[in-house]
């Protein structure tokens, strides 16, 4: 068993991607993420992988393109407004059916927005901003140590169904050090023979997004896509469900709001009151049909998260209505605080 | 009788119709370059970036491995294939659209950091694709779609001298301009192509050849025309030869 080390979530993310297999790694100065690029520029060389900043995020994840398009596993990572200029690159992963990950430490917005972290890029990311019927699976740490862990599962993913997996973190997540069990993932490369490399002894390969005869071909493209994505929500789900067996009221949050949300579960029980919190992992696709299951048993649903009410889209499709769903938004950088939390689920009895 | 096979198609090209227009120079310059992909030895290892812009279908006639880049990123894709494949031969063949309006920024560092690629450039002072609209190396007073009342430089500004801007940078190995408007000058441009995959071959850097060349559709004039044009009034204003050849060190 490996010992445990304190760490920031930046570095932690950095050092798990590398232990993962990333070989190369694409990027460009933003904070709060400057962490991932300075530690990956210090270790990348020693470990013989290939770090580069890139003159934008727009040839950041367009260098991403073309190395995940060569075979490597490949990651960039960003936050907020960056994202926003990856988003057509992303597309053109999608596109193409590129595997790589893609990290998002949030921060607030619109525009140039504040630089502490937030949850206001939860539709970018789980709806996607660029062109076309695509989908990236998008996972949600919640604490340092799941970091490491989904770090790990991410470049898995992205190899297994040929897709983007985006880590959505936030500003206070990566900023914040904790004790961490570094993975040792076992690394086993998987095969791309549609990558190029040369076309020796082979037809050669084509990667593109471009699809134009026949006149189905791109139809039949999607449908393909359609399908992938299908097959990723039944089995990627991810969530996890803290003292919601008797519970008469579920708080569902994510990430770093999710964690003040369990200390006011944890406030709220020492005072008698029966809740749960139900914390999706997995963004997209989310775990509707976990949330719906338990949302039939309690009186009402709070969501808590730091936007104007993003993730409250997907809780109220999964709810469908069963139970009445409250919301408490933190917007600009702001955090829920544990007693507002307390307060108003107390008002609910 | 016995018969002499002196010519035949090159390995690298596959054998079917192009979707080019008649006259236009694209034709030209990928049988140059499979050519020299033959004469290297190359074809299975070389890597060619598609680019947005009336070439983004090269994979379909270059017979080699070949990956698509979103409009103006082809360095960029070209940076992130050749980190992965340090040894094998990646090109970045691009329109003037896509090196000098939407990837300027792509083109110059890719050039400043030295990766060991070959650009092909084909400037044929116009968008083809999309119609005819202007390009950064439209000529001044030149009539196109969006510039229905000629170029007007004072306006929109001068046509970009691509060589001469990364003839800035100290990192280039090799940057040639060349042309395809008659045979002497094809030649010309066949040994420049050759030279740019050579000093990739050999571990050089960065090599750019920018090639002059025709789209007598979008222009509204014949090919002849067109190629007498590329003569007449884009050669004074981009001058052909080497601006830039690595000195060979002993």
């Amino acid at each position: 068993m490996s010992k445990s080390v304190l760490m920031k979530g930046n570095e932690v993310l950095a050092e798990a991607a590398i232990r993962a297999g990333c070989t190369h790694y694409f990027g460009y100065p933003i904070t709060p993420q400057n962490e991932i690029p300075a530690y990956m520029s210090k270790e990348m060389p020693k470990r013989g992988g290939c770090f580069l900043q890139a003159e934008s995020e727009i040839a950041a994840i367009n260098m991403v393109f073309g190395a995940s398009g060569a075979g490597a596993r490949v990651m960039t990572s960003s936050s907020s407004p960056g994202l926003s200029l990856k988003q057509e690159g992303i597309s053109y992963l999608a596109g193409a059916e590129l595997p790589c990950v893609v990290v998002n430490m949030m921060r607030g917005g619109p525009g140039l927005g504040g630089i502490a972290g937030s949850q206001a890029d939860y539709f970018q990311a789980t709806r996607g901003g660029g062109n076309g019927d695509y989908r990236t699976i998008v996972l949600a740490p919640g604490n340092v140590q799941e970091i490491a862990d989904l770090t790990v599962q991410a470049f898995d993913l992205a190899d297994k169904y040929r897709m983007v997996v985006m880590i959505l973190g936030d500003g206070y997540l990566g900023q914040m050090s904790e004790p961490v069990i570094l993975p040792e993932p076992d690394v086993k490369p998987v095969p791309k023979p549609w990558a190029v490399s040369g076309a020796k002894g082979r037809e050669p390969n084509k990667v593109m997004s471009l699809r134009l005869t026949p006149d189905d071909y791109l139809e039949k493209h999607n449908i393909h896509l359609q399908e992938l994505y299908k097959k990723v929500e039944g089995e990627v789900t991810q969530s996890e469900a803290y003292m919601t067996d008797d519970a008469d009221y579920l708080i569902v949050s994510y990430g770093t709001s999710s964690r003040i949300a369990r200390k006011a579960v944890k406030m709220l029980r020492n005072e008698g009151v029966k809740v749960g919190l139900f914390r999706p992992v997995t963004l997209w696709p989310f775990p509707m049909k976990e949330l719906h299951d338990l949302s039939k048993k309690v009186k009402k649903v709070l969501t808590v998260e730091m936007s104007a009410g993003q993730m409250l889209e997907d809780v109220n499709i999964a709810v469908n209505g069963v139970t009445e769903v409250d919301f408490l938004g933190k917007l600009g950088g702001a955090l829920p605080e544990a007693n507002e939390i307390v307060k108003i689920v107390k008002s609910y009895g | 009788m016995s018969e002499e096979l002196i010519y035949t198609r090159p390995e690298s090209l596959r054998e079917r119709k192009t979707h080019y227009c008649p006259g236009c120079g694209h034709g030209i310059v990928h049988k140059l370059l499979a050519e020299v992909m033959d004469e290297l030895g190359i074809r299975e290892e070389t890597i060619i970036i598609a680019p947005v812009g009336c070439s983004v279908l090269i994979y379909d006639y270059i017979n080699a491995d070949g990956i698509e880049a979103a409009h103006g990123r082809a360095p960029a894709v070209a940076t992130g294939v050749k980190r992965v494949h340090p040894d094998k031969i990646v090109i970045s063949y691009q329109g003037d659209g896509d090196l000098l309006a939407i990837g300027t920024g792509e083109t110059i560092h890719a050039a400043n950091r030295g990766e060991n690629i070959s650009v092909i450039f084909v400037n044929n002072a116009i968008y083809g694709m999309t119609g005819g609209q202007m390009a950064p190396t439209t000529m001044s007073d030149q009539i196109t779609k969006t510039t229905p009342y000629g170029r007007n430089v004072q306006d929109v500004g001068y046509p970009i001298r691509a060589c001469e801007m990364l003839n800035t940078l100290a990192a280039p190995v090799y940057i040639e301009r060349t042309s395809i408007h008659d045979v002497k000058n094809i030649r010309k441009t066949k040994k420049a192509i050759k030279k740019a995959l050579q000093n990739q071959m050999d571990g050089k850097g960065y090599s750019f050849v920018e090639v002059l060349s025709t789209c007598p559709t979008n222009w509204g004039v014949a090919p002849v025309k067109a190629a007498k044009w590329v003569e007449t009034a884009m050669v004074p204003y981009y001058p052909l030869g080497v601006f830039r050849e690595e000195k060979e060190t002993v």
